[in-house]
């Protein structure tokens, strides 16, 4: 788990708290993949942008069925972080889009990303996060009811 | 025939019953709050979509370049998913979903062949399709075509895809239904997204009974 807070040199910051950071590993010549994570902006916020070393394009992303087609966007204007709420960034929902990925992210690994909170007085900030790489097979939810 | 008063069901009065059951089962099954508790308006959790003139067959090459069509897998369900390898999300969570089930089948897995379809046979080459099915289980089969016959197998599966630019590269629209095949190769079912590995495994275990 990891828990960074926001560098800010004013006072008027969004406060902003990653929880556990995720993304979901590749493999060879696979060029996108998602991160996922729980993020709490204590002043209230949006998640406007974000980079890593490991992607060429950095997107926040939302995932929608309408009916029986899954579709995925960029987010118009940023994803919403209503002041100290927790939003969850999951499978079958928002996610921070890597594409055009310069290595295969292997299990066990740590992905550096940079995320952009702009705060209510539109001021913005960068969140460092490490992400860890999980299995590209790793479920939607923990499985219930059973132990491997 | 005499008798046949209004006591002795109709074959009609059969048949509206039967539409009245099927409508509620269709409209349980667009209810997202159902999961597990319907009460047995069908066997399946899944669509049953048995005798549907669509999703008869495919042709479709593996990552050895071998031509695949339903009759190389007689003797197992067959669950077809179309996607593409760069989808964070839908794709990765329905291939796992799958390993799930055939877990949950025990040996009754062995019986089960999923294979995953690529709509970005333009990205997804075939070393792609074999190195993402296989980190998912070993007996997974990604299969792909090009452009043109990409586009007829869609369409006569009922699956629409759509590319979306994103920044400067692209992302797909595309319908999140799994397809099963009972082990004569017969289309069944449609499989929603939403469904649970546990109602996919009840699901499988019945067209394995041969039901």
């Amino acid at each position: 788990m990891a828990v960074l807070f926001a560098l800010s040199a004013t006072g008027a910051v969004a406060q902003v708290t990653v929880k556990d950071p995720w993304v979901r590993g590749t493999v060879a010549q696979q060029k996108a993949t998602g991160m996922f994570a729980h993020i709490i902006a204590a002043g209230g916020g949006k998640l406007v942008a974000g980079s890593s070393p490991v992607a060429g394009v950095v997107e926040i992303h939302e995932m929608a069925m309408q009916g029986d087609v899954m579709k995925m966007r960029a987010i118009p204007g940023g994803l919403e972080l209503p002041a100290g709420k927790a939003v969850e960034l999951k499978p079958g929902g928002y996610h921070v889009m890597l594409m055009e990925l310069k290595q295969q992210l292997k299990e066990g690994e740590t992905v550096p990303v940079t995320l952009v909170v702009e705060g209510k007085d539109g001021k913005r900030e960068n969140v460092e996060v490490k992400a860890a790489v999980k299995a590209l097979a790793t479920p939607a939810a923990p499985m219930q009811g059973h132990k491997h | 025939m005499s008798g046949a008063g209004p006591v002795v069901p109709s074959p009609q009065r059969g048949r509206r019953l039967w539409l009245a059951a099927a409508a509620v089962a269709v409209l349980a099954a667009c209810s997202p709050q159902d999961s597990g508790s319907r009460a047995g308006a069908s066997k399946f959790h899944g669509i049953d979509v048995t005798g549907a003139d669509y999703g008869t067959d495919f042709r479709l090459a593996d990552p050895q370049g071998r031509e695949r069509t339903l009759a190389d897998f007689r003797g197992k369900v067959v669950l077809l998913f179309f996607g593409f390898t760069q989808c964070p999300d839908v794709c990765p969570t329905a291939l796992s979903r799958a390993v799930e089930v055939m877990r949950l089948l025990g040996d009754d897995g062995t019986k089960v062949q999923v294979l995953f379809a690529t709509l970005d046979p333009e990205r997804d080459t075939a070393e792609l399709m074999q190195a993402y099915t296989t980190t998912f289980h070993p007996g997974f089969i990604g299969l792909r075509a090009d452009l043109e016959r990409t586009r007829e197998t869609a369409k006569h599966f009922k699956v629409f895809f759509a590319k979306v630019p994103t920044g400067s590269s692209y992302t797909m629209d595309h319908t999140a239904m799994t397809y099963a095949f009972d082990p004569q190769g017969r289309l069944r079912l449609a499989i929603r997204h939403s469904a649970t590995a546990p109602e996919m495994a009840h699901d499988l275990g019945l067209l394995l009974a041969g039901r």
